[in-house]
């Protein structure tokens, strides 16, 4: 068998490996949310079925399958069942750039199903055209709650995507590279990128909530405003399809944050004194960062209200956008005239930015509360024409 | 001193970019097969009981009002800038992607050429925020 054939078989196994895995994560991520949000409400969660609920994913997978896959009779029958195929595939696809350990460390291959030069360009393309499946979805369905959701949904996606792709521009003009492993191995050398850029990790952080469209940032799936959004006219595993992309990006996201800011496969290195070489177990401190962050996901949807949908789009255009640029020159101007003395300053300073919009938090959010509008004055004539509007 | 010179042994070793792509290829066909694949297992297992009444588009039982795709159904036209502004703006972002990698080998100049880049983009910001483009009433 030639060479290439060999690395292009063991691509396949890994890439089928990590889709199953992702999709076992997903399904117990399910379960886990559900549990975990009961028992931060004083409840038990879904017990029943199995084991301690174990089996509770299986439960919900099966009757999917076996639902009925109702078609309405306006929507674009192509577009309708090629939309939620196109969310789930970019959803998987853009996991597998994500390295779960150093070059050669799972039995001898990579650990990582593809490593392209420009790694976090080719990740930002794929999530973006992840918005094509909502939005397409919405569309197809060809009435009229869905059609408003898809909107609403994929413009929220694209303003936020904005923030998170402007806020790692810091931390690319540190590291100098696009790839993952080449800035893992920059936080193994120079410590953990959180700390360099903390301001640039809240607003990633807050961009990836809105990215993947959950609480507080869940509008497109506000039951209680415009019905289901996107999703009002699946039924059966197209719509488990969507949930399952939902769930996956909320994976990749994880992922991608424990990998740009908390030093990826590494653990960190003062455990080593404890344990000999804990820091490089392959892939265990990956899934640690990735189960935190899924937790902290969780634990953000327990706790916060949902914002509304005008100041959804007023935080990401009038705050984000602006301190990301700011973050930008900041670490630029650092980096372009006070590079002599060494990294730390810079971390003082963006910890100070973050400290600083905390405290001014107040102040600022007028920024994305309803601007007051001046009431019309009584003692004023009444400009209006009569007959109202 | 350069920060981005230490970990350059890391990029050692690395193979050549074709490879790489049919990886990514083999990814997508992948995840698009498993997509395929659920909603065609579906469609042979579910029940197939389809009535009038099921496939109407949900309007809280009302008859739908307007008909299907494509049928002009109007929207605000927030949406639209929205659009346009993340055309913009991500057009910006694609600019700033290769000074951000380069960066350190062009300081200080590209310093002044990125705020002077940001600074013409800023003028179209406070521009549409005074216009009020950003508020969604």
């Amino acid at each position: 068998m030639p060479g290439w054939l060999v690395e292009l078989l063991i691509t396949l196994v890994k890439g089928l490996a990590l889709a199953f895995a992702l999709l076992t994560t997903f399904a117990y991520m399910t379960l886990v949310e559900r549990r975990l949000l009961a028992r931060m409400q004083i409840r038990l969660g879904p017990n029943r079925v199995g084991p301690g609920g174990l089996l509770q994913p299986l439960a919900d997978a099966i009757k999917s399958i076996f639902k009925e896959d109702v078609n309405v009779t306006l929507a674009d029958k192509l577009v309708y069942t090629l939309a939620p195929i196109v969310a789930i595939g970019m959803a998987l696809t853009a996991f597998g750039g994500i390295p779960a350990g150093p070059p050669g460390s799972l039995f001898g291959a990579d650990p990582w199903v593809y490593n392209l030069d420009a790694g976090i360009l080719a990740l930002l393309a794929i999530t973006s055209m992840g918005v094509y499946g909502i939005f397409l979805g919405g569309w197809a369905s060809g009435s009229k709650y869905p059609i408003l959701g898809g909107l609403r949904s994929s413009a929220q996606m694209i303003s936020y995507e904005l923030g998170m792709g402007l806020s790692i521009l810091g931390l690319l003009m540190l590291v100098g590279s696009t790839s993952f492993l080449g800035i893992v191995g920059w936080q193994a050398v120079n410590g953990w990128m959180i700390l360099f850029q903390s301001l640039a990790f809240a607003l990633f952080l807050i961009s990836s909530f809105a990215e993947t469209n959950r609480t507080p940032f869940d509008l497109p799936e506000a039951e209680q405003e415009i019905v289901a959004g996107y999703l009002t006219e699946y039924s059966a595993i197209k719509w488990a399809l969507f949930q399952m992309a939902e769930y996956v990006n909320m994976i990749t996201a994880s992922a991608i944050m424990a990998t740009l800011f908390f030093g990826g496969y590494r653990g960190p290195g003062f455990l080593n004194a404890i344990i000999p070489g804990i820091a490089d177990w392959p892939i265990m401190w990956l899934v640690v960062k990735i189960a935190f962050f899924l937790f902290l996901f969780i634990w953000v949807r327990a706790t916060l209200p949902r914002l509304r949908y005008d100041q959804l789009m007023r935080f990401g255009w009038k705050l984000l956008l602006p301190v990301a640029l700011a973050n930008t020159i900041l670490t630029a101007a650092y980096l372009a005239f006070a590079r002599g003395f060494g990294l730390w300053p810079l971390a003082v300073l963006s910890l100070a930015g973050l400290l600083l919009l905390l405290l001014l938090s107040d102040r600022v959010r007028v920024l994305w509360n309803t601007p007051t509008v001046r009431r019309e004055d009584d003692s004023l004539p009444n400009t209006r024409p009569a007959g109202g509007d | 001193m350069r920060f981005f010179t230490s970990w350059m042994k890391w990029e050692e070793g690395r193979r050549e970019t074709p490879i790489e792509y049919a990886n990514f290829v083999i990814m997508l066909l992948i995840a698009l097969g498993i997509g395929v694949l659920a909603v065609v297992v579906s469609a042979i297992l579910g029940p197939k009981k389809a009535s009038r009444t099921k496939l109407m588009a949900y309007e809280s039982g009302n008859d739908p009002e307007h008909g299907g795709v494509g049928t002009g159904q109007r929207f605000p036209v927030h949406f639209y800038l929205v659009a346009m502004l993340f055309i913009i703006f991500d057009i910006e972002t694609a600019f700033f992607f290769p000074l951000a990698v380069a960066y350190q080998k062009l300081v200080p100049f590209a310093f002044f050429e990125a705020v002077a880049f940001v600074g013409l983009l800023l003028v179209g910001y406070v521009y549409i925020l005074k216009k009020g483009v950003l508020e969604w009433a």
